[in-house]
């Protein structure tokens, strides 16, 4: 009692226990669902379910135009590789300078989707775009997670240098060794998210995989759209054939060589002054006096009606959207991770399990949520399948690995008492830290969901950008960033206060740990 | 009714890494086995293969106390009887003890003094608690032999003794491994020592006394 009262921190860390921040999350989650519009409004649903089946069953190869799929690969080697390149050099001074890790937040706020609608503004429908709303937010994951890489990094190397050593040699010397093969290793692992996002560009317009399948998914050719979406599932899964250190640099002159040159929108340099200095100016203060007064009651009058009328409603569906999907998703990965763990699914089960699950890990959710509003028609449902199944996949999957490196005792029980017993609660703080990591991701999906009807912010952006009104877009961006920020720093301080902060939380396979299962068995004991 | 654990291997051990050699061990119903022996002369391999051999008729305390730092020393406690319930009646326990189960376990609790603790997380114990914790889901389970590796070794020496005395009371077979010879062959009917790849001892320990033992210590 003592200790409590010198120690609030601590007192509060104890009270917000995992229970606590487990029946909180579901609440919110519970409140959404009775604030949600989730009914089907498709008259036929079961119908063209049945026919994409059909055509995922029976798909037509022949229809794959292989330009989008090359076109795919181009775009996320060069805008992974700029990403990369550039977050390097931004992790470099990331801890040093306040104003970098503002930049990087900021870049990694905003989706790719946002990007390229922003960019589309100036430079058109052209190469440049597509590799620019990969690398921007991109740069901004990769300063954050280099850095983070740095830091962890083995300092004994760097102390037995000459006390006169630059630091750039230090840093060539003692630390870029070590560091050079877990960011490669980093950069190619994100290349599978790249080529996830670029087939999403293709929805608003790039000629990626996405384009077609848009435009067959429209058609209802599933037949076709599906033999495409299996090229892609291809691409991911054969992924560690192609994408190797030694194959990088002939991958990345061949996507500068393929690159389409996309239409021409005139001039660009010309198109991006007059984005950047005229249409994103608000409009009150468009050539007006910014010395008068009131011009900026003129703005404040903007904002407010911005605020009232598109800001809070947008970002409250984004946020019931999210909650409801967050515990969908948590929910979901406790069911599936025994799929993938050796000692509920078995060697035969395990296997199996991992391929269901990577497969729906790959599948973009912005594709899954498109596909289900065509099939049941426009409600928060689809969204909520779609994120869930892709989020639930993805923890279900970590959470596996987690568990196959479990150690139990020899007279552990079996079955649903190991799960319950040992299993879960052994992992249930590592289980939080990643529901709450994938948060943020899962709000700033459901923003971009807006673009595909859901009521989200997506969805006045997108009617904002259809009406030029570019000022407002631009705002309404800047909201979903402000929201994502904030619940990155509210996952962030209840990480902290759980004390799950030091947990892997990364999908990118760790060094520690996961890979070695110390299981005790005597070759004697196990034949009997 | 209970029988004899038998062994019988040529070698026992990991896949490419033997432990033992020749091992030809019958253990009695009733009898109290202490087994000794240097740290790594394999005291643990053995009680393993015990354990495996034993049928469904042992509790295991294994050396790690293999507690559940998440969960309450009393959820660790009644894992010893999951075996006998429904899986719903123990995913109910999980959330909502019943208080039969609380009762019971608190007897259990009990013998290793630890009932005030048992709504405390495992992972907030002492070392010489989470032992406790793990005697007493020995205890709990009520199997009617107990193996046990070194599971009085956080303990000081008059509540090891005493904490031995009361699993002996609880139970007609033990097996266990001990560093401390004298409080083994305090409590034990027969004493088994391993050296060199083996059993090199196996004998009543009323006709072995302290210091016929000193030269498996030695080095």
């Amino acid at each position: 009692m003592v200790a409590n009262a010198v120690t609030p921190h601590f007192a509060f860390g104890q009270r917000l226990g995992y229970g606590r921040t487990t029946g909180l999350f579901v609440l919110g989650g519970l409140a959404a669902l009775a604030a949600a519009d989730l009914t089907v409004t498709a008259a036929h649903p079961w119908a063209e379910m049945a026919r994409l089946l059909r055509g995922l069953v029976a798909p037509d190869l022949l229809a794959v135009d292989v330009r989008s799929v090359v076109n795919t690969v181009a775009f996320a080697m060069l805008g992974v590789g700029l990403g990369s390149a550039s977050g390097f050099a931004l992790a470099l001074v990331f801890p040093r300078y306040r104003v970098v890790r503002v930049l990087c937040a900021v870049l990694r706020s905003i989706h790719e989707l946002f990007w390229a609608l922003l960019l589309l503004q100036g430079l058109g429908l052209g190469p440049l775009t597509g590799v620019l709303a990969i690398a921007l937010p991109y740069a901004g994951i990769f300063a954050k997670v280099f850095s983070e890489m740095i830091e962890e990094a083995d300092l004994s190397a760097v102390q037995v240098l000459p006390a006169r050593t630059s630091t750039v040699s230090a840093f060539a010397y003692a630390r870029l060794p070590d560091l050079a093969g877990q960011f490669g290793h980093y950069t190619l692992y994100r290349l599978e998210c790249g080529l996830r996002s670029t087939l999403v560009l293709g929805f608003i317009g790039l000629p990626t995989i996405g384009f077609d399948l848009d435009s067959f998914f429209k058609q209802g050719a599933y037949a076709q759209a599906a033999a495409l979406l299996f090229c892609f599932y291809g691409l991911i899964a054969t992924r560690r054939l192609w994408a190797r250190p030694v194959t990088v640099p002939f991958l990345l002159v061949g996507s500068l060589l393929v690159l389409p040159p996309g239409l021409s929108g005139g001039n660009a340099l010309r198109n991006t002054m007059r984005f950047l200095s005229h249409d994103i100016v608000p409009q009150p203060l468009r050539g007006a006096d910014l010395l008068a007064a009131d011009s900026w009651i003129a703005f404040l009058g903007w904002l407010a009606h911005l605020i009232r009328y598109e800001i809070v409603p947008g970002a409250l569906n984004t946020f019931v959207l999210s909650q409801l999907a967050l515990v969908a998703m948590g929910g979901l990965s406790l069911v599936l991770f025994p799929l993938v763990c050796r000692r509920f699914a078995g060697p035969v089960g395990r296997p199996l399990g991992r391929v269901v699950l990577v497969i729906v890990r790959s599948t973009p959710d912005y594709m899954l949520a498109y596909l289900l509003l065509l099939m049941l028609g426009p409600s928060m449902l689809p969204a909520v399948i779609a994120l869930t199944l892709h989020n639930g996949a993805v923890v279900g999957y970590l959470m596996g690995r987690q568990a196959d490196a479990l150690t139990y005792r020899l007279d552990a029980p079996k079955g649903v008492n190991l799960y319950f017993y040992e299993t879960l609660p052994r992992l249930y703080g590592q289980f939080l830290a990643y529901c709450l990591y994938r948060w943020e991701i899962i709000l700033r999906e459901s923003a971009i969901f807006g673009l595909l009807g859901v009521k989200t912010l997506g969805y006045d952006v997108d009617a904002a950008i259809s009406e030029l009104r570019l000022d407002v877009a631009v705002a309404l961006i800047l909201a979903t960033a402000l929201m994502s920020l904030a619940v990155d720093a509210t996952s962030r301080g209840l990480r902290k206060t759980l004390r799950i902060d030091g947990l892997p939380v990364r999908l990118s396979a760790n060094a520690s740990g996961a890979s070695t299962g110390g299981e005790i068995g005597l070759d004697v004991a196990a034949a009997s | 009714m209970q029988d004899a654990i038998l062994i019988r291997e040529a070698v026992v051990g990991y896949p490419g890494r033997p432990v033992l050699r020749d091992v030809d061990l019958r253990i009695e119903p009733g009898e109290r086995v202490a087994i000794l022996g240097r740290s790594g002369v394999g005291k643990s391999t053995l009680l393993n293969l015990i354990f495996a051999r034993s049928g469904d008729q042992a509790a295991l305390i294994p050396q790690a106390a293999a507690l559940v730092r998440t969960l309450s020393v009393f959820h660790n406690v009644f894992m010893g009887r999951l075996d006998r319930y429904p899986a719903w009646f123990n995913i109910k326990t999980l959330v909502w003890p019943g208080r039969r189960e609380v009762e019971d376990v608190r007897r259990a609790l009990e013998v290793v003094g630890l009932a005030g603790e048992m709504f405390q997380k495992a992972g907030t114990l002492s070392g010489g608690q989470q032992q406790r914790t793990s005697v007493a889901r020995a205890l709990f389970n009520g199997r009617t032999t107990v193996i046990g590796d070194e599971p009085v070794s956080a303990l000081d020496t008059r509540h090891g003794a005493e904490l031995l005395t009361r699993l002996a009371e609880r139970h007609r077979t033990l097996v266990l491994a001990m560093h401390d010879v004298p409080l083994a062959l305090a409590q034990a009917t027969r004493v088994v020592v391993l050296d060199a790849g083996g059993i090199v001892l196996d004998a009543p320990a009323a006709g072995v006394a302290p210091g016929d033992l000193a030269r498996f210590y030695g080095g």
